[in-house]
């Protein structure tokens, strides 16, 4: 039973270490230990929190982008085919244009051949006319010119006509 | 080791405790074995032509008894101071002027008074030497029976005990340092080897128990328990410095329940209090009830202590044993089966140092936890 004695020193010294060991510990160790794994521990899950939130708003900036894409492509189709149609119906416009501009040109043009032509025939008629005259006038002056032979002529004539 | 689901309930937790009550029992024969074996020794004593015959028991008693002077090698003892408080004062001299005599038989003349050491306790010699050439009075179980002056030498333990605080604070200022080093970064070194037992202690010891309130009890509970796993292993090196058989001393590991038993009796609530003297029963039974919960608050820290005191002794005392049947049978021959049987121990015992030490703590923390509980 010696064993379950304690000793007087011994309990004395203990009582001292102790309480000094877990003062200094506690002031110089534990203390600043604790605080730093508890702060490691709020920044762990403070980073953790973050990222989550992070891959949620990066979900969603992907559902956004993906939605913005989406209607950027619809807009596009849509401004394709309001283009399209556009285009058609300004071809179509512009053909019919043409269509009716030529028309109208291609009247004007036979109205003008058709003037030119009368003007040219009347042109003709009093050139054929003048010239005619003209022949006319040189051939009967040519035939006057020989006197003699106009002579033979009337003589001609007058031979043919029986004075009656 | 995550065992905090363990101690969720209260069912569980009383289950815990009642299976440690258990475990108490367990280890009581080794003590009952132990007391056998002194009852041994001092019938060896009664004999003295026994005496060259190896005795087993008081070989384990005189290992895990404190002692004066530091065995280190064959008859080389490092001398410690004895320090003596007498009716004249202190009185202090180096314990090698005993010349390794534990048996009464010189006497020491200090300041006009004699003093004689028997059994590594130190008393005022006796004018005369008995038949047997001891400066003691001895009873019928060969006990001294002379005054003891109070003694508070720097023993075998002691020293120890200053050793292991040098270590538990160099250790962990250096762990503290490295926090204050690399602030906010992952823990390396010493540090990474502490971090996990500290937050073994927080999150399974003292959160479970103690709830939101937990962090006021951290430093006693970390100190504790690091004081107690750092003391069991260095009790289980065989030599210089360990050896000491610290946390299997009474009075080391009575002072640590005390510590214990004021903070819950300090820290108790009233519904602690009420729970121990108006408990919810017909005023009759008050009569028994009462007076057990009183003798409770004192049987809890009381079986802390012996807990401890036992399991290390027991532990020690047992690879002491195996290795002392060797020289029991005085045949080398025992070493075959003994001393692989006595590593086997020694490997159970590093387990025990942990497992003493988590105990120790977390029926520390469940005490103090029992005591700040709020009832809605």
């Amino acid at each position: 039973m010696e064993l379950l004695v304690p000793e007087i020193g011994l309990v004395i010294f203990q009582t001292i270490a102790f309480l000094l060991l877990m003062f200094v510990l506690a002031k110089f160790a534990w203390k600043p230990v604790l605080a730093a794994i508890k702060e490691r521990e709020h920044n762990i899950d403070e980073a953790l929190n973050k990222a989550e939130l992070a891959k949620q708003e990066m979900v969603r900036l992907a559902a956004q982008n993906e939605e913005s894409l989406k209607g950027a492509r619809a807009e596009r189709d849509l401004m394709l085919k309001e283009a399209k149609i556009l285009k058609d119906s300004i071809i179509n416009e512009a053909k019919h244009q043409a269509q009716t501009e030529g028309a109208k040109l291609i009247e004007k043009a036979r109205i003008e051949i058709e003037n030119q032509k009368k003007a040219a025939l009347a042109e003709l008629k009093d050139q054929v006319s003048s010239l005619s005259i003209d022949i006319a006038e040189r051939v009967l002056r040519n035939q006057l010119a020989d006197k003699a032979k106009q002579q033979d002529f009337v003589a001609d004539l007058l031979k043919d006509i029986e004075l009656n | 080791m995550d065992c905090s689901h363990v101690f969720d309930f209260k069912v569980n937790r009383l289950t815990v405790v009642f299976t440690l009550f258990l475990a108490l029992f367990f280890v009581t024969p080794l003590l009952y074995a132990q007391e056998d074996t002194s009852k041994a020794a001092l019938a060896a004593h009664a004999k003295p032509e026994d005496e060259k015959k190896f005795n087993l028991g008081k070989f384990a008693l005189h290992h895990i008894a404190d002692s004066h002077s530091w065995h280190v090698i064959g008859d080389y003892h490092i001398g410690l101071p004895v320090i003596l408080y007498t009716q004249s004062g202190f009185v202090s001299f180096n314990s090698n002027e005993f010349h390794g005599d534990d048996e009464a038989k010189l006497v020491i003349e200090k300041d006009g008074q004699r003093f004689v050491k028997m059994h590594e306790k130190i008393y005022y010699a006796s004018a005369a030497a008995n038949e047997e050439g001891e400066y003691v009075e001895v009873d019928a179980n060969h006990h001294a029976k002379n005054a003891r002056p109070l003694d508070f030498s720097v023993t075998k333990n002691a020293c120890t005990l200053f050793i292991s605080v040098i270590v538990l604070l160099a250790v962990f200022l250096n762990v503290a340092n490295g926090y204050k080093k690399r602030k906010g970064k992952s823990p390396k070194g010493l540090q990474s080897w502490m971090e996990p037992i500290i937050l073994f202690v927080r999150d399974d010891i003292a959160r479970p128990n103690l709830g939101h309130k937990y962090e006021r009890f951290m430093p006693y509970l970390l100190t504790v328990f690091f004081f107690i796993w750092f003391n069991n292993m260095l009790g289980l090196v065989p030599f210089l410095p360990g050896g000491a058989n610290l946390t299997g001393n009474i009075a080391v590991t009575a002072v640590l329940a005390t510590a214990t038993l004021i903070l819950v009796v300090t820290n108790g609530n009233k519904y602690y209090w009420k729970h121990i003297f108006t408990p919810d029963v017909p005023w009759w039974l008050y009569i028994v009830l009462v007076p057990v919960e009183i003798i409770g608050i004192f049987t809890k820290p009381i079986a802390l202590a012996i807990r401890l005191f036992a399991n290390i002794t027991a532990g020690h005392i047992l690879v002491l044993s195996l290795i002392g049947l060797i020289f029991v049978f005085n045949s080398l021959f025992v070493s075959v089966v003994s001393v692989p049987f006595a590593l086997f121990i020694g490997a159970i015992e590093l387990l025990v140092a942990f497992i003493q030490a988590f105990i120790f703590t977390m029926l520390s923390a469940l005490f103090i936890g029992m005591a700040i509980e709020e009832h809605h």
